[in-house]
């Protein structure tokens, strides 16, 4: 459930990129300078970094690490033809 | 000449950085020292030097040009697209190349495929096509070196001399530091790209008598008022560019990169500070690219504006050559260094000056990742390093460094500039149709070495098809496009006056498509790999064994 409602987040954070609704607007100029279009991809790139804080925070892949732990001279040599 | 004097002691710094880093590595001579910094990178020099060595000269210089053309539109296309494409691919596809490679030792994906997909020459087709993409990317280093250099110093220093200054800079600290050297002067060169890419927009908006007057003058001329918006993009086309960004985890400099890091814990602050990163750099550039619309007191830009205008007015009347000629005046890559050039002070201009060279020279990252994949790939793979050691291994990687910036260095000063402004577009079409070899390496049992033999053909043919075409076929005046096949009256691939339309969408689409199709087609066709290669990559296949 975890997983599924994570990755309706990175989708949804596709979509809200397409953001058409701002495509033939450039008022209001956000701080009396920055058009709307801009100012909504700024906003934007702050919300994707909160989402990636929370995919590292609630599903971050911690089995890898622990998986080479011990198994660097497991693997066979990395120029054999 | 002072701000060339500033450039001269910042490339002097770099220098130091650069070899002073690479003399702290273990000095074993072993090839995970040199290439890969004994895979010891701390946290905040990983998410600094990663960033860096995606912040090219087309990346800072082009994306201020695009914008003074285009308008608003360039932060949307390419910087929140790779705010939130470039973490994810890390976050996804990065910590795994991170655990395989410390888990088998592996230095280049090229070794991750061969051994993944038990295959021999197939690695070295993956090498041949990743080399190709990444050649232009250095020459084009090359020639905003020369153009910055010799920009700055107002003319006095010459393009083929400013080039190969740069070009000696870079080599030099590749070839003594290694990816130790190259990561620390990466990251100083991000951390002072930062730091005065505020100043700018301090001293440029203060200039121009305030951004609110100027947003307003642009708003009031009819030819400047749609650069607020994105009315000159079409929607398809900004879709379809979403899927650029997918091909920076495929480059081999930053697949390599991702191997460096000490603990894969060193990604978390990577994934949430990349986009801000991004926020801070594009933003401004952006920002600062479409002002310059407004600057028609800076007598370079107001030359570009009226060649512009030009072009709109009479496109159905001039010649192909004078088209070109317009085309080429009406360029806005150089609308930075303009500005800075007009209206900050000289010593802040050098300063500046300084850290737009900090992105021209992020092509250190991608000489040292090729001669990585030489040394490994090629020599060591053919048997170079099993007869003759691993000093001499790194001792012919770092010869290979030599002559990459040798080549590199003459044909800047041969080609026209235009030529590698496309080649570097082709690029980042290229490695993302690479993309689904590593998804299905990663991620798909199922997949065979044949599909990805099917991945790499297709995607030297469509970049193949799309250079004739562009070749044959000369871009069309801005707002008009050449259709060049149709079926029942429907435009199916169109000459665009930026390049070439599939159905509307940019060729990557059909490419990343065609390219994960015939992954999925070609595999299920083929022999899989032994249960027990399949069992060093997935945990379920080790414990069914």
């Amino acid at each position: 459930m975890k997983y599924w409602l994570l990755a309706t987040l990175v989708v949804a954070l596709y979509f809200l990129h397409q953001d058409y609704w701002f495509w033939h607007s450039a008022r209001p100029l956000v701080f009396g300078f920055v058009p709307i279009g801009l100012f909504y991809h700024g906003v934007y790139s702050l919300a994707v970094s909160v989402v990636m804080w929370v995919l590292i925070r609630f599903a971050w892949p911690e089995h890898l690490e622990s998986e080479t732990v011990g198994t660097e001279t497991t693997g066979p040599d990395r120029n054999t033809p | 000449m002072i701000p060339a004097l500033i450039v001269f002691a910042y490339l002097g710094l770099v220098l130091y950085i650069g070899i002073g880093a690479g003399r702290r590595g273990s000095g074993d001579g072993a090839a995970e020292g040199y290439f890969l910094a004994d895979r010891s990178l701390g946290q905040y020099v990983f998410l600094l030097s990663l960033f860096g060595t995606n912040m090219t000269a087309f990346t800072i210089l082009g994306s201020a040009g695009h914008a003074f053309a285009n308008g608003v539109v360039t932060y949307g296309l390419m910087g929140s697209s790779s705010a939130f494409l470039i973490p994810l691919t890390l976050y996804l596809f990065g910590t795994r190349v991170w655990a395989l490679g410390k888990r088998h030792g592996f230095i280049t994906p090229v070794q991750m495929y061969r051994d993944r997909w038990e295959c021999g020459h197939i690695g070295t087709a993956i090498f041949a096509i990743q080399a190709t993409l990444l050649v232009p990317y250095i020459v084009i280093a090359v020639m905003g070196g020369g153009t910055t250099l010799s920009a700055v110093s107002g003319g006095v220093v010459p393009y083929w001399f400013g080039g190969l200054v740069v070009a000696a800079v870079v080599m030099s600290y590749v070839f003594f530091g290694g990816m130790r050297g190259t990561a620390w002067v990466n990251t100083f060169q991000t951390v002072l790209f930062l730091a005065f890419g505020a100043a700018a927009i301090i001293f440029i908006g203060v200039s121009v008598g305030g951004f609110p007057q100027a947003m307003e003058r642009l708003l009031d001329a009819p030819d400047s008022a749609p650069l607020l918006t994105r009315e000159r993009v079409p929607p398809k086309f900004f879709f379809s560019y979403m899927l650029i960004p997918l091909s920076s985890i495929m480059f081999p400099h930053i697949s390599i990169f991702c191997l460096t890091a000490r603990k894969m814990s060193q990604f978390k602050k990577t994934v949430v500070f990349y986009p801000l990163c991004i926020l801070a750099i594009w933003l401004p550039c952006t920002f600062l690219g479409l002002t310059a619309n407004a600057m028609t007191d800076v007598p370079g830009i107001e030359s570009k504006l009226e060649a512009r205008a030009t072009l709109a007015a009479e496109h159905e009347t001039l010649s192909s050559v004078e088209t070109t000629e317009l085309q080429r005046a009406a360029a806005g890559d150089d609308v930075i260094i303009l500005m800075l050039d007009y209206y900050a002070p000289l010593w802040l201009a050098g300063l500046l000056g300084a850290g737009i060279m900090a992105a021209v020279m992020a092509s250190d990252s991608q000489i040292l990742a090729l001669s990585t994949m030489f040394a490994e790939d090629v020599f060591a793979y053919y048997g170079g390093a099993s007869r003759f050691g691993s000093v001499v291994q790194v001792q012919t990687g770092r010869m290979f460094v030599v002559l990459i910036a040798l080549v590199a260095y003459a044909i800047a000063l041969q080609a026209p500039p235009g030529i590698f402004s496309i080649a570097v577009q082709y690029a980042f079409s290229g490695f993302a149709t690479l993309l689904p070899l590593l998804i299905a390496a990663l991620f798909w049992k199922g997949s065979t070495k044949w599909g990805a033999l099917a991945v790499v053909v297709w995607t030297g043919v469509t970049m193949t098809a799309i250079a004739v075409l562009q070749a044959v076929v000369a871009a069309p005046p801005p707002g008009t496009v050449v259709s060049i096949l149709s079926v029942g009256g429907v435009d199916l691939v169109t000459r665009t006056p930026g390049g070439t339309d599939v159905l509307g969408f940019m060729p990557v689409l059909p490419m990343l498509v065609g390219s994960s199709l015939l992954m999925i087609l070609v595999s299920w066709l083929t022999p899989k790999p032994k249960p027990e290669t399949l069992a060093r990559y997935f945990s379920d296949s080790r414990r069914a064994g």
